[in-house]
Formats: structure tokens, sequence, C-alpha cells
């Protein structure tokens, strides 16, 4: 048995009371951080998917500049054929092509400018949750039809229900005008009033042929089984892509800059919190372990005397406290782990948290996740703070003089 | 041959406005092997002088010489090797660690020093027998009497056999028989091993034993009494 090993461990429990305080404060920091980044990982995870999902997909591929500056000429030509080839290249079947146009759309009382997609009616559904959200008559059909789907609420501000005829007038690719009668065949509700105000999808082929497009579009929406394949994909289709034609491949972060920066913006006043509680821990270990070294000075000179360098005590009392980080990492993280599990089961909300859920199109209950991140983040942290705050009255032993040491009650 | 040999040291404190001379122009010649006595009312200097001697507390002038090699110059850190290896200490009281049991109080120096774990289970045992603790190895000092407490800071001392032994009071708080079990212990060990032990006292009957007696006075060597041991 290693005795200097023995000798922390018993010297751990000489107060055992101010060791179980220290280590309480420990072990609630760490519950709370784990179960705080559990939380916000899982909400950041579903607000990602939740808006990508909804519309933009992981990534696209489109002519370069036009995610800008979104020109009706900045195009990607034969935009059936190279979704194919995607498809078949990823063997990846959430592969869907989309065109874009800004027109007016006309009912019979009223008019309002709005973003027209011409979208593949059999791909589309799988890239984007738009077309499951149907709350009145279905979603288009074959790719040519002059049908029309459109949000709840341009179906309201246009006073226009399914069935009902709209007139759609922009210009088309060359420039010309561009004008169509669609028939509403379905309306949707994301609950995102964004897109319900300001969507229609029609048939891509139809769109073509309205707006001029000669086989082009504008987007290629692709999705992928999981966030994490994002990079690997966008490098893939980069290759599978024609190297003359001036497409680029763009992830969600370009998509949807302003995803990232909610999630910044959160997670830095989040660790912001965190930081504090964090300090406040190692200030406790701090004065435990000073407390610890004062009242051994006695028994530090006499061993010191013997010729125990202060360097090998400063590493008994760094030993004590790693134990003591370590208890406190383990136990934090294991009922931390629990306490997020329970909350993954039975749902957890706070007042506030609605305000953002309803920006990013999430549940006002949450289900936070337990994942090996979330659980060890925090209370390593927590761990590495309480260790260096031991380096203070670990060195502090440096400048004890034995024979002053021993000449201490 | 010499075990200890101080040149001239002098050693003043400062008290309020006043200089206290603790230790004034002592020199003073030990032999291996010695059993010696450094006698001194309260204040006298033997502590000064003990912890000149160990490198606890360097003179303000004068050498101070162990086993031939100059120590008073030393760094900290190789004083404290002196110590570790050379030489052994008792202290008046409160020697033990008091987490740690009979034996491993004695095995955490001799982990320390190096020792192998059977290296140290082998030796402590031995050396707490040698001291007459076998039986209460793996009590903790607070289970001990004042007297078992410092046969067990005796044996932690002895267990590496140093050369020197320096004990200061360390009968002080100990009544008389537990004064003579301890100091017929240090004879013992004296006789067996051959170590110098140098002890620092008040007490008249621990001069009893010694074979050599120093007196001191305010910082300065009075007598000096080659003595037949009782
Ligand atoms: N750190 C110090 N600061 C000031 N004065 C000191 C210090 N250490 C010792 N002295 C003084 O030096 C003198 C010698 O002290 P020392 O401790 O060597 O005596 P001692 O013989 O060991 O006495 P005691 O029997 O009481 O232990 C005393 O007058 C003491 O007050
Ligand atoms: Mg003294």
């Amino acid at each position: 048995m290693n005795v200097t090993v023995l000798l922390a461990w018993r010297n751990l429990w000489r107060h055992p009371r101010r060791t179980w305080l220290t280590l309480g404060a420990m072990v609630f920091s760490n519950v709370l951080l784990v179960f705080m980044i559990s939380l916000q990982f899982g909400m950041y995870r579903l607000m990602i998917e939740n808006t990508l999902l909804t519309f933009t997909g992981h990534l696209q591929v489109q002519a370069e500049g036009y995610n800008d500056n979104k020109k009706m000429r900045q195009i990607v030509p034969d935009i059936q054929a190279l979704s194919t080839r995607l498809r078949e290249k990823l063997t990846l079947n959430t592969v869907s092509p989309r065109a874009m146009a800004f027109v007016l759309a006309s009912s019979k009382d009223r008019t309002y400018g709005i973003q027209v997609l011409g979208v593949d009616p059999e791909h589309e559904p799988l890239v984007s949750s738009i077309p499951g959200l149907v709350e009145d008559g279905r979603y288009l059909q074959a790719s040519d039809t002059a049908e029309v789907f459109i949000g709840r609420v341009l179906a309201r501000n246009l006073r226009i229900n399914v069935g009902d005829e709209l007139t759609l007038l922009g210009s088309g690719r060359d420039g010309s005008l561009a004008a169509a009668v669609v028939v509403v065949a379905g309306i949707f509700e994301s609950g995102v009033t964004d897109l319900d105000r300001s969507i229609a999808e029609i048939p891509l082929t139809f769109f073509q042929d309205t707006f001029f497009m000669r086989g082009a579009g504008h987007q290629i929406v692709i999705t992928t089984p999981d966030l994490s394949l994002v990079n690997k994909t966008v490098a893939a289709v980069d290759s599978i892509l024609p190297k003359d034609e001036g497409l680029v491949t763009l992830d969600w972060n370009v998509l949807q800059p302003g995803l990232k920066q909610a999630i910044q913006a959160d997670i830095s006043s989040a660790f912001f919190m965190y930081g504090v509680l964090v300090v406040l821990v190692a200030f406790s270990v701090l004065n435990t372990q000073l407390m610890s070294v004062l009242e051994r000075t006695h028994e530090f000179g006499i061993v010191m005397a013997l010729g125990i360098s202060p360097g090998h005590l400063g590493r008994l009392v760094m030993l004590e406290t790693a134990m003591m980080g370590t208890i406190g990492l383990f136990a934090g993280a294991f009922l931390g782990g629990l306490v997020t599990l329970w909350f993954s089961y039975n749902g957890f909300s706070y007042p506030g948290m609605e305000d953002m859920a309803a920006n990013f199109n999430l549940p006002s209950r949450f289900y936070p996740q337990v994942t090996v991140l979330a659980m060890f983040l925090g209370p390593l942290v927590v761990f590495l703070f309480t260790v260096l705050s031991a380096l203070y009255p670990a060195l502090r032993l440096n400048w004890l003089h034995p024979v002053a040491a021993m000449r201490a009650a | 041959m010499t075990a200890v040999r101080c040149i001239d040291l002098c050693k003043t404190y400062r008290q309020g406005d006043q200089d206290i001379k603790a230790l004034d122009h002592v020199s003073l010649e030990i032999n291996a092997g010695s059993f010696l006595c450094l006698s001194a009312p309260s204040g006298g200097g033997k502590t000064t002088l003990l912890n000149a001697i160990g490198g606890l507390d360097a003179p303000d002038s004068g050498e101070v010489w162990i086993a031939g090699r100059r120590i008073d110059h030393l760094k900290k850190s190789e004083l404290a090797q002196l110590r570790l290896m050379q030489i052994g200490f008792v202290f008046q009281a409160y020697n033990l660690i008091p987490v740690l049991t009979a034996r491993e109080n004695v095995e955490f120096v001799m982990q320390v020093q190096g020792l192998s774990a059977a290296e140290r289970v082998r030796r402590s045992s031995a050396i707490l027998d040698e001291v007459g603790l076998s039986g209460l190895e793996n009590r903790r000092p607070a289970e001990m009497s004042g007297g078992q407490q410092q046969r067990v800071a005796v044996a932690r001392a002895i267990v590496s056999h140093p050369a020197l032994v320096l004990a200061d009071e360390p009968t002080a708080n100990l009544d008389s028989r537990s004064s003579d079990e301890l100091l017929r212990v240090f004879v013992e060990l004296n006789r067996k091993y051959d170590t110098t032990f140098v002890i620092a006292t008040h007490d008249q009957r621990v001069m009893g034993y010694a074979r050599r007696v120093i007196k001191m006075l305010d910082g300065r060597i009075v007598d000096d009494i080659e003595q037949h041991a009782d």
C-alpha cells in the first residue's frame, strides 16, 4: 500500500463534515451543470433540426452568389438530372430540387407579394416538413399541373380556400413577364408565421414552364440522416458537382446564419453563469484546503524536520484535493445523469422558455437527452478548477519553515 | 571518528529591542557512537543548538560539520535530503501523524526514503518490536500512551539506521516510568547500532543515562562532563 495515497485519503476524512459540505457544493453544482448542459444541448439540437427540416435542409447546392442575392438568373442548370445523379451517388433519397421566384399573388379581392417555390412533389416531402403539415386539401401531386400549396396565414389574407384560383405574376428567368393561374390544392400550417404567410409551392415542371427556366432551378435541398454527417456530405456533394458551372454547396451555417448566432449568444450567456458557479465551487475548495493545510502546520513542520520536502507535502495536498474532486466528478455526473434521465421521461419547461420555443418552432415542454458529453463536460471543468484551486495552499508549503511550523500549536 | 563538529556557532534572536544570544560562540565535537546529553535550563539554547546540528536552522556564524561534511551552507533541499537519510529526530511531543497507525507512521518516512513495500513491512515490524511495541502496530497515536507514542517516534527515527539521532526533550511529557522505558530503548539502540545520540533535556534523570553531559547557560557551554552511565 502506498502510504502517501493512504495518508491523503485519511486526511480527507479528518473532518468528515467539512469534506461532505465541500463535496456537497461540488456535487450540487455538477448536477446543475449536467442538467443545464443536457437541456441546452438538446434544445439546440432540436432548434437546429426543427428549423432545418422544416424548410432549409442541412445543405443546398446553388449557383455561386445566389444565397446572398436571390436573382432569377443565378441558376442550377438541368436541375432534375443533377438531383437524380446526387441521389444515386450519395445513395441518399433526401435530395430535392427547387426553383424560386418572388411574385405578386392575387385572389379575387386581394394581392400580396410572396415567394413561390417550384418543388418536386415526389421528393419535397423527404426534405421538408411542410408537405406533411396539410391542414386542408392535400399536397401537390403531379409535377406539371397548375396547382398551389399555400400557408394558412396567406390563405386567410387572400381570403381563399381549397379549390379557389390564384393568379401569380412575376418575371421569368430572362426578365420577361411571367404569369399563371393556379388552383389551391392544399393549405398548410407550420406555426412559423413567416412560412405560413409568405410561401406558396407549385410543381417544379409547371414552375419551369411558367418562368421560362428551361430545365433549370435554384436550389437542390439535401438532408442527412444526422447533423453530424453534414460536413462529410458537403464534401461528397462538392466532388460530384460539375466543375465548370459555378455551383457551390452551402451548409446550414451559411444558409441560416441567424440560427448559429442565436445559439452562440445563448451559449455565451449560459456559460457565463456556469463560470460563476464553477468559480464559487473553486473558492469553497480553496477555503477548505487552505484551512486543512493551516491546521496541520505543526504536523507539517515535524515531517519537514524529518526531511520530507515541501514538494512532497504539496503533492499530498493536491492528491487529497484530486480525490475529493474525483468523488465530486463521478457523483455529480451520475446524479446529474439521473436527474436528466428523469426529465427525459417527464419533460421540463421553465418560464420564458415559450418565447424561445415559439421562435424556433419548438415544443414548449422539453425532453432533455442524457449524453456522455453533457454528463462530463461540466463536472470535468469543476474538477479542473478544484485541482487548480488547491495549487495555492500546496505551493504555500514551500515558504513554510519547519522550525517556525513546529512552534505552531 | 567525529560524528558532529560545531565551530564557534553564534545565533542571536531579537525580542523587542533586546538581542538574545541563543548560541554564543559554541564549539563542540561529538564522537560517533556517543550518548550525549545537552543540559540547560529553559531558554539556555538547547533547541537552537540541536536545530543547528540537524540543519533545521542556520547559525548566524560558525560552522557545522556532520560526518565530515560541512552543512551550514547547504541549500534547503540538500539539508532536507541529509535529514531524511542520515539524521533521526525525536521531538518533545506530537511527533506522529495522527491519522496513521504506528506502523504507517514508520512506513511513511521509509516510503519517502524510497524503500520498497516489502522492505518497509519487514523493517517496521522489526523496529516496532525492538522498541517494545509489538502488538500495537495498528494503533493510531490517539490510542497510545505518551510513552508509546514517543517510542513510535524513536522507531521512526531509527528505522533506517541513521548515524545520528537528535532528540529534543523527548521525555518532557512523560511520567518517570515511561521516561525510563524510553531511555532504556535509546541506550539499547545506541549499543546495538552504535548510533550517536544527542539528547537535549533539563531532566536530571535523563542525564543519568548519558556518558557525556554538556551543560549550557545563556547560549554558552559552561561544563562538559564525561561520566559512566548507570
Ligand atoms: N524564533 C525565536 N525568536 C526569538 N527568540 C527565540 C527564538 N527561538 C529561541 N529564542 C530565544 O533563544 C533563547 C534560546 O532558546 P532555545 O529554544 O534554544 O532554548 P531551550 O534551551 O531549548 O529552552 P527550552 O528548555 O525552553 O526549550 C531563548 O531565550 C529563546 O527565547
Ligand atoms: Mg527547547
